[in-house]
């Protein structure tokens, strides 16, 4: 009977190691950029592409940063909650067209609502690269100072909102 | 006519190519440097794929982004710290070695070590065991008497070969 208790051990070992393992994503890739300087980046405004907006004009602010874009499916799976943000006015929500055409963008928000206080355009994905964006959408929090504090991959759920954003929203916001 | 088509069927993998994504080749140099370096950088949309044979949207734009950081001088190892700056080093398909991947680079020749000091802790106990168990006098001479059966029989080919 004891000579089987070591490999039962072992055994159990694994198993619970697979099963954590089961349970992780494998897309949610850790940011480096958490705790960085938000890079900066000068990028044209969706509605009106002949004006600049610039990580500079946030300087001061707690401020969202969602990277979407009108071939996204999630993207529409956390629209409906932005657009409930927004009319809460909590943290202003700034958006980030990624790699997508400018008419399709501003069409996606005609239909679905615009939840934005503003939207850059990144059609060529340039300032993706820099923000590490590898999967649409992603969200950013960024703190008075410019510096990431958090970074969301996918969809964001009700609960990524009320249990993690918005807390550390309201900490940043009071320091 | 049947045959012509055949023919003509069986030279069609000629044209079946599968090589490497490609896209803007203009400097064949200069692409072979940035194909060198994507083939060990890992695509994070298709994760198991490396950058150079991704075709994924994103995987394109790193290869853009990589074609013109080399472009405007910058050597392989700043152009890989900057994408690591940007994606962690998940991007790397080996991942460098420092405090949390101490277990993944060594945990293979420490799980080999245990393998092999179990094995000669099992193989002394088991000549230790061995070395206990002797025969009794009877047992001793059956197995005399078996051995002598054996050396008489008549007809046994010296070599099983002959």
């Amino acid at each position: 009977m004891a000579r089987f208790i070591l490999p039962f051990v072992i055994f159990m070992i694994l198993a619970i190691f697979l099963f954590v393992g089961l349970g992780l994503n494998p897309h949610e890739v850790p940011s480096p950029l958490v705790g960085k300087p938000a890079p900066a980046f000068s990028l044209p405004q969706l509605h009106e592409p002949d004006k600049q907006f610039s990580l500079q004009d946030m300087k001061g602010k707690v401020w969202l940063f969602n990277v979407w874009a009108s071939w996204c499916t999630a993207c529409e799976q956390e629209h409906p909650l932005f657009m409930e943000l927004s009319r809460r006015n909590l943290v202003p929500l700034y958006g980030m067209d990624y790699k997508d055409k400018r008419e399709d963008g501003m069409a996606w928000l005609q239909q679905h609502g615009n939840p934005y206080t503003l939207v850059v355009s990144d059609a060529e994905g340039r300032v993706g690269i820099d923000y590490g964006v590898y999967g649409v959408p992603e969200t950013y929090l960024i703190d008075k100072q410019g510096v990431i504090r958090y970074k969301h991959i996918g969809a964001v759920t009700e609960r990524d909102l009320s249990e993690k954003i918005l807390p550390l929203v309201k900490e940043l916001q009071a320091k | 006519m049947r045959y012509l088509l055949i023919a003509l069927l069986c030279l069609l993998p000629v044209f079946a190519h599968a090589g490497e994504a490609t896209d803007m080749a203009a400097d064949p140099v200069l692409e072979k440097r940035m194909i060198g370096l994507a083939e060990n950088l890992r695509c994070l949309v298709c994760q198991n794929e490396s950058l150079a044979s991704s075709h994924s949207g994103l995987a394109e734009d790193l290869r853009r982004e990589v074609r013109e950081q080399m472009q405007k001088g910058l050597s392989d190892q700043e152009i890989i710290d900057y994408l690591v700056s940007r994606y962690g080093d998940f991007v790397l398909f080996d991942p460098p070695v420092k405090k949390t991947t101490l277990v993944l680079w060594y945990g293979p020749f420490v799980l080999l070590l245990v393998g092999v000091g179990v094995l000669i802790y099992q193989l002394r106990k088991r000549k230790s065991l061995i070395a206990e168990t002797e025969l009794s006098a009877e047992e001793t001479q059956r197995a005399a008497e078996l051995l002598n059966e054996t050396a008489e029989l008549p007809n046994q080919p010296k070599d099983s070969q002959a």
